[in-house]
């Protein structure tokens, strides 16, 4: 009896005729995206970065390169270490996430978009200034802070440095390496509107960029 | 007076699609039968294992993925286990069951994909392959929600695993589940009694039980020889102890049962997915390790699971510096790979890349 096979798979054909289609159209629709999806480009705050080079040193390829110079400015008043390289060679990158791992002042996050092909490899280099331009629409990968306030980077708005931290949902120093704790976290803790350190942008500003008589000599 | 033919040499491969990626078989035919078989690979070498020599202990983890990238979880998951042995690290409850949570989908996902290229292979162009795809494409969904990418996960790190699940995932594997019982029924009818696959695959290339042990052959390719021989019930790790399933035997060893031990764990394993769920408790999902690990000098670990395609298992060797002194692979594939040649000889040219599917071999892993 050869016919029962043929029977059985044209009535599953036949059954599945009627259903949706399981695929989706491609730049039409889309499917969604979760949050923790792991994409590039990276959401740097800078306002947030000592350049400890953390990154640098735990990226297994070695694609993230940082050049800093210490400020004028004394510890004291709370400055730092100014950065002036922070290139990610993104065509190198694998996106396992294990910068964002080990940044220990959330200042990396890996981003939310996965369309941004570039026709040469030089393009392909993210620098400080497209770092600091980007919008910054973070993902929820190794962030609990992100994903209890239930922030979702394809449907919220871009995020502040300010709101973006650990230390604004008051976490034990113990808790930072993704250890599970029953934690009392408000939900609504978002700021809608967070106050911009005036201060802050004044310093960064203040920081003397070479002229180009300088850099002839 | 018989015709006579002459014996005639064909490359297949290395870059071919039914040799599951770039792998190369150098037959010599009679007509249609095969004489002698010469598999040749290396085509995909990485350096897997020198390159882990310059890498910290966390870091490996993400070359693992890469290694059979259609079980990183498993990967993931063996290579964990060999770290944790060399630094004697105690793994939480939580992150045991998550392991075997993650592990379990994974095997049932490479099965699916075993399944559907064998049937390909088979001749059945695209409908089984892309049913088996499309509840494997749920599976590599809930990946992505539980660690932000769908093949090279990175999920488990030295000393469990680097977050705890989602919120939302617990319900999104809950309707998975329910999905795939109609999901799989359909493909289990359409193609496990079906009689051209019956017919093109009994008693085909048959691996006899005392060829299979010493050609040191392991996972369903052994199992379907009929030798129980499991390391998930002979060697629990994780939180299989606790796990209750079967190990499915078939006796006859040719590519029919090769293909029905495959089908048949996946059932096991969806048992296992649901035991999961239910034995599951809150807690603690990593030990409290330093990001940088320095293991003793001179120790030594050897981790060893049950992956989808075998026993795959990680040597380490420390010096006492951040990256082991050495760090060899022994992968299943490529040990199943080595009796090719006694599957092969005697058969058909239709019967070769139906026997190769029914191998499950994966090339990233062969070569490494």
């Amino acid at each position: 009896m050869y016919g029962i096979a043929m029977a059985k798979g044209l009535l599953v054909t036949l059954k599945n005729l009627a259903k949706k289609p399981f695929t989706v159209q491609y730049p039409e629709e889309r499917v969604k995206q979760h949050p923790r999806f792991r994409g590039e480009e990276f959401v740097w705050y800078e306002e947030r970065c000592t350049g400890c080079a953390s990154c640098a040193k735990y990226c297994p390829l070695g694609i993230i390169k940082i050049v800093t110079t210490p400020s004028e400015t004394a510890p004291a008043e709370g400055d730092k270490y100014r950065l002036e390289v922070f290139d990610i060679a993104i065509n190198q990158c694998m996106f396992c996430g294990l910068c964002v791992e080990a940044c220990p002042y959330d200042a990396l996050f890996m981003g939310s978009g996965f369309e941004q092909g570039q026709y040469s490899r030089k393009e392909m280099v993210i620098g400080i200034d497209q770092l600091r331009q980007a919008e910054k629409r973070p993902s929820t990968f190794f962030r609990p802070q992100l994903e209890d306030a239930g922030y979702d980077p394809k449907d919220g708005r871009p995020l502040h440095w300010e709101e973006v931290g650990r230390e604004s949902w008051q976490w034990h120093q113990r808790e930072k390496a993704g250890m599970m704790i029953d934690r009392p976290v408000p939900s609504d803790l978002l700021p809608q509107e967070p106050p911009v350190d005036s201060s802050f942008v004044e310093d960064s500003q203040a920081a003397p960029a070479p002229t180009p008589g300088e850099e002839a000599e | 007076m018989p015709i006579q033919t002459e014996p005639m040499t064909v490359n297949i491969g290395p870059q071919h699609p039914s040799t599951h990626g770039v792998f190369r078989l150098r037959v010599t035919f009679d007509g249609e039968n095969i004489l002698e078989v010469e598999p040749i690979f290396g085509y995909l070498h990485r350096g897997t294992e020198k390159l882990a020599e310059e890498r910290n202990y966390v870091q490996i983890v993400t070359l693992t993925d890469r290694l059979d990238y259609v079980s990183s979880m498993i990967n993931n998951q063996a290579y964990c286990l060999a770290v944790e042995d060399l630094l004697d690290l105690e793994v939480p409850q939580r992150a045991k069951y998550l392991r075997t949570l993650t592990a379990e989908l994974q095997r049932v996902a490479s099965h699916l994909m075993g399944i559907g290229f064998f049937l390909q292979d088979l001749g059945t162009l695209g409908t089984p392959l892309m049913y088996a795809f499309r509840s494997r494409e749920r599976i590599l969904d809930l990946f992505e929600m539980l660690c932000g990418a769908r093949i090279t996960v990175s999920y488990m790190r030295p000393g469990g695993v680097f977050f705890d699940a989602p919120d939302d995932f617990w319900p999104a594997l809950d309707q998975f589940l329910k999905d795939f019982e109609t999901e799989y029924k359909e493909i289990e009818q359409l193609i496990l009694e079906n009689e051209i696959v019956m017919v093109r695959t009994r008693g085909v290339s048959v691996l006899p039980l005392d060829l299979a042990i010493n050609a040191s052959v392991s996972g369903p390719v052994l199992r379907a020889s009929g030798l129980d021989w499991d390391w998930r019930k002979m060697d629990p790790y994780d939180a299989y102890d606790r796990m209750e399933f079967d190990v499915p035997i078939a006796t006859g060893g040719d590519n029919y049962d090769r293909f029905w031990v495959r089908i048949q764990e996946i059932h096991q394993s969806i048992r296992m997915v649901k035991q999961c769920i239910q034995q599951i408790e809150p807690g603690p999902i990593r030990a409290d390790v330093p990001l940088i690990l320095r293991p003793k000098p001179g120790a030594e670990a050897y981790g060893r699971v049950e992956a989808s395609k075998g026993e795959l298992a990680f040597y380490l060797v420390s010096d006492g510096g951040i990256s082991p002194y050495r760090c060899k692979v022994r992968s299943p594939s490529l040990i199943n790979l080595t009796v090719t040649e006694h599957l092969l000889v005697g058969w058909k040219l239709a019967d070769m890349i139906v026997t190769l599917g029914s191998l499950d071999i994966n090339m990233g892993e062969v070569d490494r």
